[in-house]
């Protein structure tokens, strides 16, 4: 995995401080276009790796990305799945049934038959491949090295307790994508423990890391031991506690941790290249 | 160790009973739903002890609490067969649909000595309490109007299948999106004396309403406003904000920011101007986390109120029927 990795709340109006600055940022990154100059910005920059959800609109950034391969070369997804708000919006309109009927009969030829097959006989495990189908069809063609699942589901499960979902997880993202599962968290400590009792080795897991311990379950003491201690693959999210942090502060912190990759989301040419610096100029030291 | 049930696998309840099973004191022994596919799932996931029954459940696990996410329309019978058997009892918002059967429920409860509790989860959001506390120091000064505004798209369509798009259920905009900020309000200022030019306003849904607006009449000349719309699409999730208006400065409060502005300086560090307060110096630390702090905070409070035996409870069943018998005036006042 590259050192910095670009990430994609800005673009969909998510904020973890404040719903007035997510609506202004919705309403800035209206057309795909806008997005796209700032993914350009950092791909100059030498940031070609985009941490991104399976947002619908992400489709169409990997529409242009396909369509330019030589502007593109080096340029990678990790997509995050699955859109968290797209299911909890259908599981309130039409209820968990309809919900997975919903998405995995849209998904492809033959998915239909499959879907409703899986869905009569709790195929669980059918299920969860036919969905992962479904998100990963738009990335087709596409680089994606490392495929994630999105916290609110890992953490779901984690609280559930429901282990055979992480490791037929992760044996069909390596078999069916070739790529490495990765994991969102908020509760690292926890979810390194049951990961590695599933036998999943040197996960990559991507977790809330920050000087203030924003959203670090468990505790900031606990996750300095793990990272210090423990075999995996950290990278550090939410490294500015959405802002509460001054740049520099955040990422000396972040950057004085054995952690593999940090994923910032940006809008502007200056908050890109500066957090580059930064990161650049902690990791020198 | 605590033993508790959960009673209702839905959006809430799959998402409580995930919550509990990693609290420290509880121990999760028996899993209920009605639904044939949610069980066969789950069974065959996990060795977990799962009953598609509540009843049976009732009989079988010796359990010391409960946890039902079931629509509301069921909580009468459920919660009441769980009360007599002395079970503490956390029960999802909206608490119920008929002000007699709610009132039963908060009796039986009282009478039983149990903990009783309702999902309002914005009483364990931290910019919502720092609101709270705001006015309780008197900081704004004498307060003369609230707005109560919540957003979201749940309902874009006309189309629906679940008991959300009935109203005998339990469904609607009313009960599922202004229960969480009347329930803020009453949290704030009170309960309001009258309602008045109350419309409940169906956009796409055949059965319920998608909007509502009101006037809201509080005690001290206190007016206030409801504007509550589940079927805009230009917010990607609820968002709630309440405006307070006082004399001496105003409080405007989401979920992740209390903005605070004073027209003098005031005590705690608050100064003329505005005064953001972040959710990220707002929030205590939880020990484990799905879909927001207050959600775990919630669950922990139940299950101390009862390994503590605390009486009182900023939830109680008492403290949404309040809710309850605001949204019946709302009812009411919008039949005119």
């Amino acid at each position: 995995m590259d050192r910095i990795l670009f990430g994609d709340n800005q673009f969909f109006g998510v904020n973890h401080m404040s719903e007035e600055k997510a609506r202004s940022q919705s309403m800035r990154f209206k057309d795909v276009q806008s997005i796209m100059n700032v993914l350009d910005i950092a791909n100059d920059a030498g940031i070609r790796t985009f941490m991104c959800t399976t947002h619908d609109r992400i489709e169409e950034i990997c529409n242009i990305v396909r369509s330019n391969p030589a502007h593109y070369a080096d340029f990678k997804f990790y997509p995050g799945m699955p859109y968290a708000h797209k299911y909890a919006n259908a599981v309130t309109e039409e209820g968990v049934l309809g919900a997975l009927k919903k998405f995995t009969s849209g998904s492809m030829l033959g998915a239909i038959a499959k879907g409703g097959k899986a869905i009569a006989t709790q195929d669980v495990i059918g299920l969860m491949k036919l969905l992962i189908d479904a998100e990963m069809k738009m990335f087709e063609g596409l680089s994606t090295d490392v495929i994630f699942l999105q916290n609110v589901l890992v953490d779901l499960l984690l609280g559930l307790d429901l282990r055979k979902i992480f490791i037929e997880y992760a044996r069909y993202i390596r078999e069916k994508y070739n790529a490495e599962p990765g994991f969102f968290t908020m509760n690292l400590p926890l979810l390194l423990d049951v990961l590695e009792d599933c036998g999943i080795e040197n996960p990559i897991i991507c977790s809330s890391i920050n000087k203030i311990g924003f959203r670090m379950c468990g505790g900031r003491e606990a996750y300095e031991k793990v990272i210090e201690q423990r075999r995996f693959r950290p990278i550090a999210m939410s490294v500015f506690a959405s802002g509460a942090i001054p740049p520099a502060e955040a990422l000396e912190y972040v950057c004085g941790l054995k952690i593999e990759s940090i994923v910032f989301g940006a809008s502007s040419r200056t908050n890109i290249l500066n957090t580059k610096e930064l990161i650049e100029h902690y990791d020198s030291v | 160790m605590i033993k508790a049930g959960v009673i209702g696998l839905g959006k809430m309840g799959i998402s409580h009973y995930s919550i509990l099973n990693t609290h420290p004191d509880v121990d999760v022994v028996g899993v209920c739903d009605s639904s044939k596919f949610m069980l066969g799932c789950l069974g065959k996931l996990s060795d977990a002890r799962y009953y598609n029954d509540y009843r049976k459940m009732l009989d079988a696990c010796s359990l010391d609490c409960v946890m039902i996410a079931t629509p509301t329309s069921s909580h009468k019978k459920i919660v009441c067969d769980c009360l007599e058997r002395g079970l503490h009892v956390f029960v999802e918002k909206p608490f119920s649909l008929d002000i007699a059967d709610g009132r039963e429920m908060v009796d039986l409860a009282l009478e039983k000595k149990v903990i009783n509790q309702v999902g309002f989860h914005n009483k364990f959001v931290g910019a919502f309490n720092k609101a709270r506390e705001v006015i309780e120091k008197n900081a704004i000064g004498e307060i003369y109007h609230i707005t109560g505004e919540a957003y979201g798209q749940v309902v874009l369509k006309p189309k629906g299948s679940t008991w959300r798009s009935k109203k005998s259920e339990g469904g609607g905009c009313l009960h599922d999106y202004a229960s969480h900020v009347i329930d803020l309000l009453v949290y704030y200022v009170g309960m309001p004396e009258a309602v008045s030019g109350t419309i409940l306003k169906k956009i796409y849904s055949h059965d319920v309403e998608d909007a509502v607006y009101s006037t809201l009449l509080f005690p001290q000349g206190i007016s206030g406003q409801l504007a509550i719309n589940w079927s805009d699409e230009s917010y990607r999730k609820m968002s709630i904000q309440i405006t307070i208006f006082g004399k001496k400065g105003k409080i405007v409060v989401e979920r992740q920011e209390c903005k605070i502005f004073l027209r003098e300086n005031g005590d705690d560090g608050l100064e003329k101007g505005w005064n953001i307060l972040y959710t990220t110096e707002l929030t205590k630390p939880v020990w484990f986390y799905l879909r927001g702090e207050e959600y775990s905070a919630q669950i922990d409070y139940f299950i101390k109120c009862i390994s503590e035996g605390r009486e009182e409870n900023v939830n109680s069943f008492e403290s949404a029927h309040k809710t309850d018998m605001i949204i019946d005036m709302l009812l009411e006042d919008a039949r005119y």
